[in-house]
C-alpha cells in the first residue's frame, strides 16, 4: 500500500509568531515539522508495515527551499518526498494549498491513501484534507482518532461534538487524523543518517500548472486591519503557603459561586 | 421583503445562508448564534440542513428569523460531505451573498467540499462579522488571540465563512416555522461513499461544557489519569460546573476528546474558569480566555496561564485542590 502524508514545516512553536509586512506569517529561520503531522507520518509507516509492502511519500509546500522539517519525517521512515518550493506559494490559502497537494498526489499516480493532520498548528483552518479529497474526487474520513484498514476499506472513529461516529469508505481515500491517534516514534540515529540521502523532488507551482492559483493572488482576500487584541489584565498571583485555597474560597464568595 | 437595518452603515446584504447543525433533537447553540448574526447582516436568512428530519430545524430556525430550510437527505453518508456537494447546486440556483458555517467537524467538511466545487476561498476561524458598505468584513484572531486581523474577499461570488462557536450571542426574533424545501438525496459521487455506520455519545454527567457557568479543567500538572477524577471532576461537582481538559491530557488518553477545551476542542465562555495544572499554551488560551473570571492553580510561577488569570495560586494542585474541596464542602 502506498501512502501519501501531507506535512507542513512551520516556524518553531516555542518562538513567538510574527507577521511580515504583507501580513503573511514570518517563516524565516529554521522551520520544523509540525508536531500534528508526526501522527500522520507514524500512522502511514504502521499501515504500510501492516500491508507488507508499499511506501510512504511526503508532500509539502514552502515559500523557500526549507527541508529540515521534511528530514525529520524522512528520518522517521518515509521513503521520499515531494517539496513544492516556490516563493509564489507565499500567502496561499487553504484551497491553494489543497490544489498543490492534490496535483502532487495525481503526479505520483499510485497513492492508495492520503493522510493529513486535521489542521496545522500555525494556520489551523481544518479544511485542507476534505478539499484535497474533493479535488481528487475521493471520499474523506475526517477528524479520525482511530484508524483500521481491512479488505480495501478504511474504518475510523471520527470525533464529534458529543462523542464519536464509526465511519467507513473504500480506498483510495483521504483520512485526517487527530493528534494522539498513534504514538510517533523518535527518529533513530540510523534513520537520521539515511534521511540525508532520501530523494526530495523539488517542484514549483508552475511545474504543477498552478502558478496563478497559489499565493496571495489565489487566496483572493485582502487583510484590511491588524491590531493587538486588548490585553486581559493579569490579576493577583500568590505563592501557596498552605493557605492558598483560602484565597480561592474568598474569590468564589465574591463571585457568589459559593 | 423589508430590510433589517441593523447592519453597519444601515446597509444589509440581500441573502445570508446558514448551514444548520443539530445535536440530538436540537439545533446547536452555535447554529443559533450564526442565525442571529445572519439577521443583522442580511434582509433574508435561509438555512441549509443535512439530516434525517427537518421539522425541528424549521421550527427553531424560524424562531431565529430564517424563512426557508433547504433540507438535504444525507442517506447514511457523512452529512458534511453531502451538504457541501448539495450546497454547490443550491448556491448556483439561489445566489446567497454569504454562506455561514460553524467551525465544527461537519461544518468544515461542508465548507471544504463547497469551496472546491465553487473554486472559492474559505474564511475560517472567524470571530466577528460586519459590513463596510456592502462588503463583508471578517475578523479573526491569531497567535493565541493576541492579534486581531480583519479581512475582505476580493473576488466575486458568495463568501464562504466558518465562525468559531461563542463568537455571537444567540437571540430569537420570534418568527414562525420556516418553510421546508426538500432537496432530497444528492449524487455526490465518491464523496458520498463515506458512510456513517454507528454513532456513540460519551455521556457527560452534570452541565454541558459549552453551557456551564463554571468550568474546571485539568492539564498535565494533574499528574495522571487516576488523579483527574478526585481533583478536577470533584471540584467541578462541588461548584455545579462542567469539567474539561487541555489537549495534552486528551492526547495522552487520560480523558475523552469531547472534554478538550482549546483551539482544536471546545470554546467556552463561563462566568468562572478554573485551570488546574494547565500551563496555558496558546492552543488552550484560545478556547477559554474570554471567560468572565479565571482562576489558575499551577506549580510553575512562569506559566503563561497566570498572564490571563484574575487569581493565580502558584503551588501544588495536589495540595491546594483537596483543601479547596474540603473548604467548599464545609462552606455548605
Amino acid at each position: 500500500m502506498n501512502v501519501v502524508v501531507c506535512v507542513k514545516q512551520i516556524p518553531d512553536p516555542a518562538v513567538p509568531g510574527a507577521l511580515d509586512a504583507d501580513h503573511t506569517l514570518k517563516r524565516e529561520g529554521k522551520l520544523v515539522l509540525d508536531e500534528s503531522d508526526s501522527y500522520g507520518v507514524e500512522m502511514a509507516l504502521q499501515l504500510v508495515d501492516a500491508a507488507g509492502g508499499g511506501e510512504v511519500t511526503l508532500v509539502s509546500m514552502t515559500p523557500n527551499n526549507e527541508v529540515s522539517g521534511l528530514r525529520t519525517a524522512l528520518a522517521m521512515g518515509a521513503a521520499k518526498a515531494i517539496l513544492v518550493s516556490d516563493p509564489a506559494c507565499e500567502g496561499s490559502d487553504a484551497l491553494g494549498t489543497a490544489k498543490v497537494i492534490a496535483k502532487c498526489v495525481e503526479r505520483l499516480g499510485d497513492a492508495d491513501l492520503v493522510l493529513a493532520a486535521t489542521e496545522s498548528s500555525d494556520g489551523y483552518t481544518g479544511t485542507v484534507p476534505a478539499q484535497v479529497a474533493e479535488l481528487l474526487g475521493w471520499p474523506a474520513l475526517t477528524f479520525s482518532k482511530h484508524v483500521e484498514i481491512a479488505d480495501g476499506k478504511v474504518k475510523v472513529q471520527r470525533q464529534t461534538e458529543a462523542g464519536y461516529d464509526i465511519i467507513e469508505a473504500s480506498l483510495p481515500v483521504v483520512v485526517s487524523v487527530t493528534a494522539g491517534v498513534v504514538e510517533p516514534r523518535y527518529p533513530s540515529f540510523k534513520g537520521i543518517m539515511a534521511a540525508k540521502n532520501k530523494p526530495v523532488e523539488q517542484l514549483t507551482a508552475a511545474d504543477l500548472g498552478l502558478a496563478d492559483q497559489v499565493g496571495w493572488g489565489g487566496a483572493r482576500q485582502q487583510i484590511t486591519n491588524v491590531e493587538q487584541a486588548p490585553a486581559r489584565q493579569a490579576g493577583e498571583k500568590f505563592e501557596d503557603d498552605g493557605t492558598g485555597f483560602e484565597k480561592v474560597v474568598a474569590f468564589l464568595e465574591t463571585l457568589k459561586v459559593i | 421583503m423589508t430590510g433589517d437595518t441593523k447592519g453597519t452603515n444601515g446597509m444589509t446584504l440581500s441573502k445570508v445562508w446558514v448551514f444548520a447543525e443539530t445535536a440530538g433533537d436540537n439545533v446547536t447553540t452555535a447554529t443559533l448564534e450564526l442565525l442571529t448574526k445572519a439577521r443583522e447582516l442580511g434582509s433574508t436568512v435561509e438555512v441549509v440542513y443535512a439530516g434525517a428530519d427537518a421539522t425541528t430545524v424549521a421550527a427553531t430556525a424560524g424562531e431565529y428569523g430564517a424563512t426557508k430550510v433547504f433540507h438535504v437527505d444525507p442517506d447514511g453518508s457523512l452529512p458534511g460531505a453531502i451538504a457541501g456537494v448539495a450546497l454547490a447546486g443550491l448556491v448556483a440556483e439561489h445566489h446567497p451573498d454569504v454562506v455561514l458555517f460553524v467551525q465544527s467537524y461537519d461544518g468544515r467538511d461542508a465548507i471544504a467540499r463547497l469551496s472546491v466545487r465553487l473554486d472559492a476561498p474559505v474564511l475560517t476561524n472567524g470571530m466577528s462579522l460586519s459590513l463596510d458598505g456592502d462588503a463583508l468584513v471578517f475578523g479573526t484572531a491569531i497567535f493565541g488571540g493576541t492579534v486581531l486581523v480583519d479581512a475582505k474577499l476580493t473576488g466575486g461570488g458568495p463568501a464562504l465563512v466558518a465562525i468559531r462557536p461563542k463568537s455571537f450571542v444567540a437571540e430569537p426574533s420570534g418568527g414562525s416555522a420556516a418553510e421546508v424545501v426538500s432537496v432530497g438525496t444528492v449524487d455526490a459521487g465518491r464523496a458520498g461513499e463515506a458512510k456513517v455506520l454507528e454513532r456513540f455519545e460519551e455521556e457527560q454527567l452534570g452541565p454541558k461544557l459549552e453551557e456551564a457557568a463554571v468550568v474546571v479543567s485539568g492539564g498535565r500538572g494533574v499528574g495522571s489519569a487516576e488523579q483527574y477524577k478526585p481533583l478536577v471532576e470533584e471540584l467541578a461537582k462541588q461548584l455545579k460546573g462542567a469539567f474539561g481538559a487541555s489537549r495534552a491530557i486528551v492526547d495522552a488518553g487520560w480523558v475523552p476528546y469531547a472534554l478538550q477545551v482549546g483551539q482544536t476542542g471546545k470554546t467556552v465562555k463561563p462566568k468562572l474558569y478554573i485551570a488546574i495544572g494547565i500551563s496555558g499554551a496558546t492552543q488552550h488560551l484560545v478556547g477559554m480566555k474570554n471567560s468572565d473570571n479565571i482562576i489558575a492553580i499551577n506549580k510553575d510561577a512562569e506559566a503563561p496561564i497566570f498572564g490571563v488569570a484574575d487569581l493565580g495560586i502558584v503551588g501544588d494542585c495536589h495540595k491546594v485542590v483537596p483543601a479547596l474541596i474540603d473548604a467548599i464542602k464545609a462552606h455548605g
